[in-house]
């Protein structure tokens, strides 16, 4: 099959948006040259051009294809429709039974023609989160200036243009010739195939294969740290972005000037890191060696001594930079900062930070009295928690809020667990980032989630689809992970009804923690868990919220329907409220009590004398929170109602039969209902 | 390092070779606005004539104020008053990034010693309603410059978009040059070096930036230019009416440096200032496509 290959090669296209535009082009290639079955697509990408190449087929075929018309009696202006929508004329059309039939020939194509008619509209309507405008005779947009266009079909040029009217498309037209490196091999070259583009871009200093260059620059950087007896902080953001910024990576290392080793690890990381897109590497000992490697993008005729040179100095004038901060920021203690909270705003509706730590201080008392914490520490941790947002520092990298807290907070004399309170209570930001362990870290980490939450649903804004500004999702993921991994006992409901009372947030509490159980139930699915038993049980959440007694009565329930009673339990169950909901639509709840009399059938006598021993237990064992013993006694109807089923008709033909009958099943319903809403489980 | 003799190893030769180079590219070489601005990009030669689709090419020095970033003469990287060597072309040139290369060379930065780079910056002033598209020109891992092709101005979708490159005068000098402290630069080759010429002046600067500016008189003064700015527009002079614009927007930095206006007085100072600048290039538009205008200016 004909081998395409197109590349699109522009000015310097932003690192974090090449691989995506890389993927559209080859989606919107696929889509386009639908009919010639495009194969074997591959995609390149890096900071001058996005390319692909794949085989199709060497074109189409003509076809013929039937359209059924109007009724021959329709119309006129429904024919002259017809007519109009198909291009065609009505000498064209033949009779079969009522209707006009027009019969169509497809033309057939050749891949060139079809690539050529296609490639300008993919081109147009390319899905760049930002494009723009250059020059000055076309409106054609790209994500930077667009230079020249390769497209070639086994090696021959597939002409088109991007003129449209006036328009001159920038007088781009497709061609044979693209670029190599910007400084190591300037000028045009004319290419003949995807491996001869490949190889020529490599001879020109260019690797076009994203995976290569990522894997050349992860190679470098061990090879270069390792040399030198160091090991390199894994980074796995900053090497994708590198990539991104490079056609002929080249790895090196520099020297950090000794003056500014007394930093705190993580202000040289980040500043290395943000500013600067260079790699920590620590020493054998796992301390942070006074060196850096990044990536250069060019092999320089001195070998590199300018460059390394040059940003050895510009790294000096950064950390000069961080350390203007950190001397400035410990002149003053994180306590002297309080006040100025006020004057920041958290959110124009719900106040300044300062209103905000007056309530973090106390919602995290109070959750410290359920967690086992100091109270007057996790108060003075929460005082202090968003004290650094008003830092030199913390306004240079956002990204050290908590962090240089701590550092502060420590300078200051506090109490270290106060200190890694106020740096860990924003902790798990995210999915990778682990939950603190501390018992004060613990509820300020939890008042800061739950004032969130509250404060953000007491405005309405709530998340909706994918939106969630605010993050409240994470927050509400946030508590979950911390009561479930620390295994807290925490009534969320009351906490949080508390909270929005003593803020006059009017009653959003339940909506809240309803929120939140969803949130575990979409965390349980997303770990291939019993979700919909937590659905199930989810109606007997209200009004404590106790997420680990949720979740305990959840396991219980799982672990029931893993056994062989539990299994066919739940299908006498479905038979049950399958009948009763038939019956019950035709004459309302059969839920009245059971006329002992009326027990003709001994299986019917045994399942309500069954229902009368277990009923009590159970509620008596769930009382108890012990779930796994409840399930015990309900599993043991399960004989019971097979019995039922199998020897007892229910719908009989005298009524007064019928309706107690119906009335035991719907015990059975209730006496299951005391466990978990059964009609909830899937599967 | 680079061959001796090609480096740029004075402050005011820097500045001479790129008006040469520019001035070669056919760019009007310009002097600096007379009025305190932020960046180069107030410039009417920039905001103004960015706005419609007469082609203009310029190149001028502008002292820029930032009240904000002073720090008394302390900091070695940071000044409150610095220069910006700014380069207008529109239509942008096809060769735009190929151009501003050539003008590293002059200035004596080989693209094959050194490490350039393009990185991603997408320009806005939210003052001016104004935004672009471009890059940071890195230089071994140094900014030194920045790459714009203009989108708006005045929150006007551009007609021909310009490419506008701003030069950090003195982080550039201070990179060509090999010092560490701005003040140590090499002003004139003959023994002036920049803290000379500058360091008492960031000291003073700084004292009224932050401490001694009446805030009050300052206030009421961009209260004044706003309104004088409005009159002039009525009057649809869009010149003498950017000027104010230009003013308020000062005024407004020296407020905000003196650390009397709140987050949200801030976005209405902001909004106020950007409510101007629209005023004044709508104005400006206005008066380039007038038939008298239009005919004067044919060539």
């Amino acid at each position: 099959m004909p081998e395409l290959l197109l590349e699109l090669f522009s000015e310097e296209i932003p690192a974090r948006m090449q691989a995506r535009a890389a993927e559209d082009l080859a989606r919107s290639i696929a889509a386009a040259l639908g009919p010639l079955a495009p194969a074997d697509m591959q995609s390149f990408y890096g900071p001058r051009r996005i390319a692909i190449a794949c085989s199709v087929r060497a074109g189409v075929e003509a076809s013929r294809s039937s359209e059924r018309g109007p009724r021959r009696n329709a119309p006129e202006q429904a024919l002259a429709g017809f007519l109009r929508k198909h291009g065609a004329a009505r000498e064209q059309l033949r009779e079969e039974g009522d209707f006009w039939v027009l019969d169509k020939l497809i033309p057939g194509t050749d891949a060139a023609d079809l690539i050529a008619r296609q490639m300008p509209d993919v081109l147009r309507r390319f899905p760049w989160p930002k494009s723009m405008r250059w020059g000055g005779t076309s409106s054609f947009a790209w994500v930077r200036p667009l230079r020249r266009i390769v497209c070639l079909l086994d090696g021959a040029v597939v002409p088109f243009d991007l003129r449209d009217g006036d328009d001159d498309g920038h007088g781009l037209a497709a061609g044979d010739l693209t670029e190599g490196h910007r400084f190591l091999a300037p000028g045009a070259f004319a290419v003949r195939s995807a491996a001869h583009w490949l190889e020529e871009l490599r001879a020109r200093f260019v690797l076009a294969d994203p995976a290569e260059r990522r894997a050349m620059i992860e190679a470098g950087l061990h090879g270069q740290s390792g040399a030198s007896g160091m090991t390199l902080v894994e980074d796995a953001g900053l090497l994708d972005e590198v990539a991104g910024l490079v056609e002929w990576p080249v790895v090196m290392l520099g020297r950090i000037d000794a003056a500014y080793m007394d930093l705190p690890p993580e202000v040289m990381q980040v500043s290395m890191r943000v500013n600067q897109r260079y790699f920590a590497l620590r020493d054998a000992d796992g301390e942070v060696a006074p060196w850096f490697a990044f990536v250069a993008n060019i092999e320089a005729r001195d070998g590199g001594a300018a460059i390394v040179a040059g940003n050895e100095r510009v790294l000096r004038a950064r950390f000069a930079d961080a350390r203007h901060f950190w001397d400035l920021d410990r002149a003053q203690t994180l306590e002297s900062r309080v006040p100025a909270l006020d004057s920041v705003v958290f959110e124009a509706r719900l106040g300044s930070q300062g209103d905000r730590v007056r309530r973090l201080m106390q919602v995290a008392g109070i959750i410290a009295g359920e967690v086992g914490a100091d109270a007057d520490h996790a108060e003075r941790a929460a005082r202090l928690a968003k004290a650094d947002l008003v830092t030199g520092m913390v306004g240079e990298f956002p990204e050290l809020q908590g962090v240089m807290g701590r550092y502060y907070a420590l300078h200051d004399g506090e109490d270290a667990p106060v200190a890694d309170a106020v740096r860990d209570h924003y902790a798990p930001k995210g999915p990778a980032d682990s939950v603190p362990a501390a018992p004060i870290s613990i509820a300020v980490a939890l008042a800061d989630k739950i004032d969130m939450l509250a404060a953000f649903f007491a405005i309405g804004e709530k998340p909706s689809g994918s939106g969630d500004p605010f993050a409240l999702r994470r927050a509400a993921l946030g508590v979950i992970r911390i009561i479930r991994e620390r295994g807290l006992r925490l009534n969320l409901g009351p906490l949080i009804a508390d909270h929005l009372f003593r803020n006059r947030w009017g009653s959003v509490g339940p909506e809240i923690c309803d929120f939140i159980v969803e949130r575990l139930r979409v965390q349980m699915r997303a770990e291939g868990a019993r979700h919909d038993v937590l659905a199930a049980v989810a109606g007997f959440a209200a009004p404590a919220y106790d997420l680990a007694l949720l979740l305990a009565r959840t396991d219980a329930v799982a672990a029931m329907l893993q056994t062989d009673d539990g299994a066919n339990l739940l299908a006498g169950y479905r038979r049950a409220a399958n009948i009763l909901r038939i019956e019950e639509r035709r004459d309302g709840p059969h839920d009245g009590p059971i006329a002992t009399a009326l027990l003709e059938q001994p299986e019917e006598s045994r399942l309500a004398f069954k229902l009368d021993l277990i009923e009590p237990d159970v509620a008596q064992l769930i009382a108890e929170e012990n779930f796994p013993g409840a399930m015990e006694f309900l599993a043991s109807l399960r004989h019971a109602l097979d019995a039922f089923f199998d020897a007892v008709t229910v719908n009989d033909a005298r009524p007064e039969m019928r309706r107690n009958r119906l009335r035991l099943l719907a015990r059975v319903r209730a006496a299951m209902h005391l466990a978990a809403d059964f009609s909830k489980i899937e599967g | 390092m680079d061959a001796p003799g090609t480096r740029a190893d004075s402050f005011q030769d820097l500045i001479l070779r790129l008006h040469q180079f520019w001035g070669r590219q056919g760019c009007v070489i310009l002097q600096p606005y007379d009025m305190e601005v932020g960046a180069g990009t107030f410039h009417p030669a920039t905001t103004l004539r960015s706005l419609g689709r007469r082609a203009w090419r310029a190149a001028y020095v502008q002292p820029s104020r930032r009240p904000s970033d002073g720090r008394y003469g302390e900091n070695p990287n940071r000044l409150q008053h610095y220069y910006q060597y700014q380069v207008i072309i529109k239509p942008s040139p096809e060769d735009a990034q190929a151009l501003l290369l050539d003008s590293y060379r002059a200035i004596g930065l080989d693209p094959l010693l050194h490490d350039f780079r393009f990185v991603e910056d997408d320009w806005e002033s939210p003052t001016l309603g104004a935004w672009g598209l471009g890059w940071e020109v890195w230089c071994d891992g140094m900014e030194v410059g920045q790459f714009t092709y203009f989108q708006q101005v005045g929150g006007i979708p551009v007609a021909v978009p310009s490419f506008e490159m701003t030069y950090g005068l003195e982080r550039l000098a201070m990179y060509v040059q090999g010092v560490e402290n701005v003040f140590d630069l090499d002003f004139n080759g003959a023994g002036v070096r920049y803290g000379d010429v500058f360091l008492r002046a960031e000291r003073e600067y700084s004292a009224h930036n932050f401490e001694h500016a009446d805030t009050a008189m300052l206030a009421r003064h961009f209260a004044d230019a706003e309104r004088e700015c409005a009159s002039l527009l009525r009057e649809r002079l869009a010149l003498p009416a950017y000027d104010q614009c230009i003013k308020a927007s000062h005024l407004f930095n020296l407020l905000d440096a003196r650390g009397v206006i709140s987050v949200a007085e801030r976005a209405s100072y902001i909004a106020r200032v950007r409510a101007l600048a629209k005023g004044c290039c709508e104005a400006w538009l206005a008066g380039e496509e007038t038939p008298a205008h239009a005919t004067a200016l044919k060539d």
